[in-house]
């Protein structure tokens, strides 16, 4: 059989814990539409669109992680926070993951909630935390850019698997004998891998989208530089 | 500054459905982060079924919606493995577009940002520049192109 499942399964863990992710996932997206309203004009709501198929399509791309017989995937977070902002670039990840749930039999819709708290919700935000640190720290160059969106996503990533490591410990359906820090070793260093993926591949693609259309990253809007020099674009600026 | 981004974004789409068309078959199909984590004490055969031990993976019980067409990302009876994964992909890749662009299509402010096209405030802007499109034929439905018209007066 090949396993094509990504994420959390049926009975993983137990329904009361699950029924409770969904819960605070839900209040949580229903925030992100009331903030991102704001964000959401003629020009973002087909990026945000493109933003979420293009999530799904690379979601699809497993990669070897030079650790035998392990594979990752892009979870995006930090991608859609770049690109469309924190709470848009949520609701992004948050579709992305309803359309795998219920037309692709990945990740139980049961267990919803926990997907969404772990990649949209957690994803997104430790991503965007560090995008709005970084950006105003390092320079407005290529380089920066990618420097932002490598260590973000790569971050974004660790935790978004940590947060899964708490669900198992409140609700876990396999008794691990008291070795949940097992679990969070094995997960944490499997994701730093997968990390450095993340890092690469959202790197790459916001820096393409900066050099095309540098108008199209939020970041490079929302985020204006510590200090008050003239702004330079990043895709104008590389001359 | 307020280029639309249609060709981006048809662009973007050819890209997507590229990777998740074609680029798909050849991922890694060995478990991911996740699955391998959830495997760690059991053994498994070469067709990923485990054999023995103990571990979390032991407890997955199936999908609700195991049956679905798209079911683990191919299209129920269509034998060859490449048409369809690829044919799953390109479907999932213009489904959410189409259900995450019709949803944020539909919750977009409409009018101009606030605080964009040099208008005083949020409230004030709105309210100015809608009275001016309105009052204006040549001014259009779109905020950007209404308050140049509104400011060039």
């Amino acid at each position: 059989m090949e396993t094509l499942a990504m994420h959390i399964s049926n009975g993983i863990v137990n329904g009361p814990v699950a029924a409770v992710f969904a819960a605070f996932a839900l209040a949580v997206l229903t925030l992100c539409v009331l903030r991102g309203r704001r964000d959401l004009d003629d020009r973002l709501a087909p990026m945000a669109g493109l933003v979420a198929a293009f999530i799904f399509a690379v979601q699809m791309l497993n990669f070897p992680i030079f650790t035998a017989g392990v594979s990752g995937h892009l979870l995006g977070g930090a991608l859609a926070a770049l690109l469309v902002g924190p709470w848009v670039g949520a609701l992004c990840v948050a579709v992305v993951l309803v359309v795998q749930a219920l037309v692709f039999g990945d990740g139980g819709v049961a267990m919803l909630g926990l997907n969404i708290t772990n990649m949209a919700v957690l994803g997104t935000a430790v991503g965007y935390l560090l995008i709005a640190l970084l950006l105003r720290v390092l320079p407005r160059t290529p380089v920066g850019l990618a420097v932002t969106a490598f260590v973000s996503a790569l971050v974004s990533v660790v935790v978004a698997s940590q947060g899964f490591v708490l669900q198992y410990w409140l609700g876990g359906t396999t008794d691990l004998g008291g070795n949940l820090a097992g679990l969070a070793g094995t997960m944490a260093g499997a994701h730093l891998l997968i990390g450095i993926g993340e890092g690469l591949i959202t790197a790459t693609t916001v820096v393409t989208v900066a050099k095309v259309r540098p108008d199209l990253v939020y970041a490079l809007r929302a985020l204006k530089p510590a200090a008050p020099a003239p702004v330079v674009p990043v895709a104008g600026g590389a001359r | 500054m307020s280029k639309r981004p249609w060709g981006f974004v048809v662009g973007g789409l050819l890209v997507a459905l590229l990777l998740a068309g074609v680029v798909s078959n050849y991922a890694s199909s060995h478990p991911d982060g996740l699955d391998s984590s959830l495997l760690k004490g059991c053994t498994v055969d070469a067709e990923g079924e485990i054999t023995g031990g103990t571990c979390p993976a032991q407890q997955t019980r199936d999908h609700e919606l195991a049956d679905s067409p798209l079911a683990d990302y191919g299209v129920r009876g269509l034998d060859n493995d490449f048409l369809s994964t690829g044919l799953s992909g390109v479907l999932g890749v213009l489904l959410t577009f189409a259900v995450g662009g019709g949803v944020f299509w539909l919750l977009r402010r409409r009018g101009p940002r606030p605080g964009a096209g040099h208008v005083a405030g949020p409230a004030g802007g709105d309210g100015a520049v809608g009275d001016r499109a309105g009052g204006d034929p040549a001014g259009g439905g779109h905020g950007d192109d209404a308050s140049r018209v509104a400011n060039s007066r």
